[in-house]
């Protein structure tokens, strides 16, 4: 068990997770801080995506997967029969590698998730769009096009409108599958700056591929190897004194 | 541990140096270098492309196959456009015939189909009815415009009357009805085995379904004439026994299929990610089926729509059995009406070559042909032009 001070929102324990007979994730135990941004790293197939679907429990999805461990969301152990997955995702949104807006106008696509909540008066639903595009850093370049369609926009932009989106239902977690990565680096620095913003008031989990991305915009970093959690720490420990040889040896860049 | 080490990914570190970062790393990277660079051992530098190497060649059999392949297409193309020339020339007479002078004027005997009992019969009656009138009057109904357009269908009455009002209003009675019968049920059970079905309930009602779309249209016209017909008169007690309802119902049991199949592979085909996008916002099941799969599918689903309107429209069997063969125009759905494609089916085989009659039946011919055309027409610019705009942003 990795510990960390301070309020913890998610903590896992003895997560197992098997695609079939095969071993995803083993014995992963660890503790998320609340309002903080912990990112995930490790090389190409390692868990970390896959961890951070169980978050969610997006794995539910695919077939042939099993699951055995704790995992808490404050209270809550997700993996209990009477939790609602409609429920839990909610309240732990999801922003994924690639931008994936509807096909819909600017709004509508915001607008979705309090919709399906049940919102319908205009004037509310029109309040929540301006104020989640708004945290998303977004609304300035998009105000006079609400109507248009997200698929009109750049990469950056459709991405930052799925941050929207996810904001939109208020959740409480926000889990991030590689939010970057196939954006240039202006727009890549947008989506940082504003993960920096949005942590005041969302526990946010980031997994990345990027060694100086997690170096930059989180405070607690997490080594996966090979569907292990190697270790856990403050980014600035992990990047300047790690404890543990494959850790240093995947952050200098020797595999990985 | 040692194991781990052997089993390291050998794709390029991110955010190094090339190569140069793998130096030093002890022992796993000799086994990353021992690996040879596949297309860099083959390059060895001295090499250099001639004309000679470079000329063009002649493949015969990619020649052969090529050319077949291009004759097959033309050879099914021009069958097609000669179908159609041949089915518009033998309309055109209608048009081209001079005036002759108007049809002698016989105080009108209604002679309709409606009753199925005495079809035949009264068939033979004006058969020879017309024979007797054609002696005296010299000279065959004429097809002039106002006749076409006529309410009355009897084309083999001492007056014929070609009037092919009640037979388009009657394919378009039992097309709409099947189409609102069956397009719900169709659309819904893609939505079911898209999106919720449990595997093993979908590897069992798709193909299902689909096996439905091969049935022999005679097979499901006979099931309506023998079952169904009484079946849905003892349910909801109306005068006629077969009626546009009836073959309305038995037609969607022919568009089902079609519709499923096509809107069903639509569904299938919207991403992944648009699907779990609106998961992960806390939507269910069904909120992103209706709410982004088939929005995203819509023009699929309206091609599948037009599919099935198309065949139901042009289907012959089913309808010639089971919706009672009157050419009547009247609003209600429970009377018996006939289509077109039943009046060509039913009435050609007993036609005179060159006949008015004859030519009029290619009319209608000629009409189904034209009305499928445009509505496939309308619907690639109408699925291209707007759908697209809309959904895919383009």
């Amino acid at each position: 068990m990795k510990h960390i001070n301070g309020s913890t929102k998610i903590s896992v324990e003895g997560l197992n997770l098997y695609y079939g007979p095969k071993i995803a994730l083993k014995e992963i135990g660890i503790r998320i801080p609340s309002n903080k941004v912990t990112a995930l790293i490790g090389p190409s197939g390692c868990g970390k995506s896959t961890f951070l679907r169980t978050l969610n429990r997006m794995n539910d999805l695919i077939d042939g997967v099993r699951i055995d461990g704790d995992v808490h969301i404050d209270d809550v152990n997700i993996y209990d029969r009477s939790v609602d997955v409609v429920e839990l995702r909610k309240r732990v949104g999801m922003i994924f590698q690639k931008s994936n807006p509807f096909p819909k106008s600017i709004y509508d696509n915001v607008a979705y998730g309090p919709r399906i909540n049940g919102i319908r008066e205009r004037a509310r639903l029109d309040e929540i769009v301006e104020s989640t595009l708004k945290r998303a850093a977004i609304w300035d370049e998009v105000k006079d096009d609400l109507r248009k369609s997200a698929l009109a926009l750049s990469g950056g932009q459709q991405q930052r409108l799925c941050i929207a989106r996810a904001l939109a239902v208020d959740p409480e977690v926000l889990l991030m599958d590689e939010p970057a990565s196939a954006l240039d680096p202006i727009a890549t620095a947008k989506i940082e700056e504003l993960i920096y913003e949005l942590k005041e008031n969302y526990t946010i989990v980031i997994v990345t591929h990027n060694m100086q991305q997690a170096a930059r915009v989180s405070d607690h970093t997490a080594f996966f190897y090979m569907g292990e959690l190697i270790e856990f720490g403050e980014t600035k420990k992990i990047f300047t004194t790690p404890e543990k040889r494959q850790t240093e040896e995947y952050i200098t860049g020797r595999f990985g | 541990m040692q194991e781990r080490e052997q089993n390291v990914p050998t794709q390029p570190g991110y955010h190094t140096g090339v190569g140069g970062a793998r130096d030093g790393s002890g022992e796993n990277v000799s086994r990353i270098g021992a690996v040879d660079h596949p297309v860099r051992s083959h390059a060895d530098g001295r090499r250099r492309m001639n004309r000679q190497d470079l000329r063009k060649r002649f493949r015969p059999g990619e020649f052969l196959i090529e050319k077949a392949i291009a004759i097959i297409a033309f050879v099914s193309l021009a069958t097609i456009v000669s179908i159609f020339i041949f089915v518009f020339r033998e309309t055109l007479p209608i048009f081209s015939s001079e005036e002759k002078p108007a049809a002698v004027v016989v105080p009108q005997e209604e002679e309709t189909y409606g009753d199925e009992f005495v079809g035949e019969a009264a068939k033979n009656i004006a058969r020879s009815d017309r024979s007797r009138s054609s002696e005296t009057a010299g000279g065959e109904g004429v097809a002039t415009l106002e006749n076409l357009l006529g309410l009355v269908w009897s084309p083999v009455s001492a007056d014929p009357r070609y009037g092919i009002l009640p037979l388009v209003v009657g394919s378009l009675k039992v097309t709409l009805l099947a189409i609102l019968i069956g397009a719900p049920i169709a659309i819904l059970a893609a939505l079911f085995t898209s999106s919720f079905a449990p595997r093993w309930s979908k590897e069992v009602l798709k193909p299902a379904i689909e096996v439905l779309a091969g049935f022999p249209s005679v097979v499901i016209g006979f099931f309506a004439l023998v079952v169904l017909a009484s079946v849905l008169q003892k349910l909801f007690g109306y005068q006629y026994r077969l009626n546009a309802f009836v073959g309305g119902v038995a037609m969607s049991l022919a568009v089902i299929p079609i519709i499923y199949t096509v809107a069903e592979d639509a569904l299938n085909a919207v991403p992944r990610f648009m699907t779990e996008a609106s998961l992960a916002l806390g939507a269910t099941k069904w909120q992103t089926a209706l709410l982004v799969k088939l929005p995203a599918a819509t023009p699929g689903v309206f091609a599948a729509l037009l599919l099935g309107f198309g065949r139901a429209f042009g289907e012959t069997m089913i309808v010639l059995m089971a919706t009672g063969n009157a050419a009547l125009i009247s609003l209600s759905m429970v009377e018996p009406v006939r289509t077109m494609s039943a009046t060509i089916g039913a009435e050609m085989a007993e036609v005179v070559f060159g006949d008015t009659h004859y030519n009029v039946l290619f009319l209608l011919g000629s009409i189904l042909f034209l009305f499928t055309f445009s509505l496939n027409a309308v619907a690639e610019i109408f699925i291209r032009q707007r759908l697209l705009k809309r959904f895919r942003g383009i």
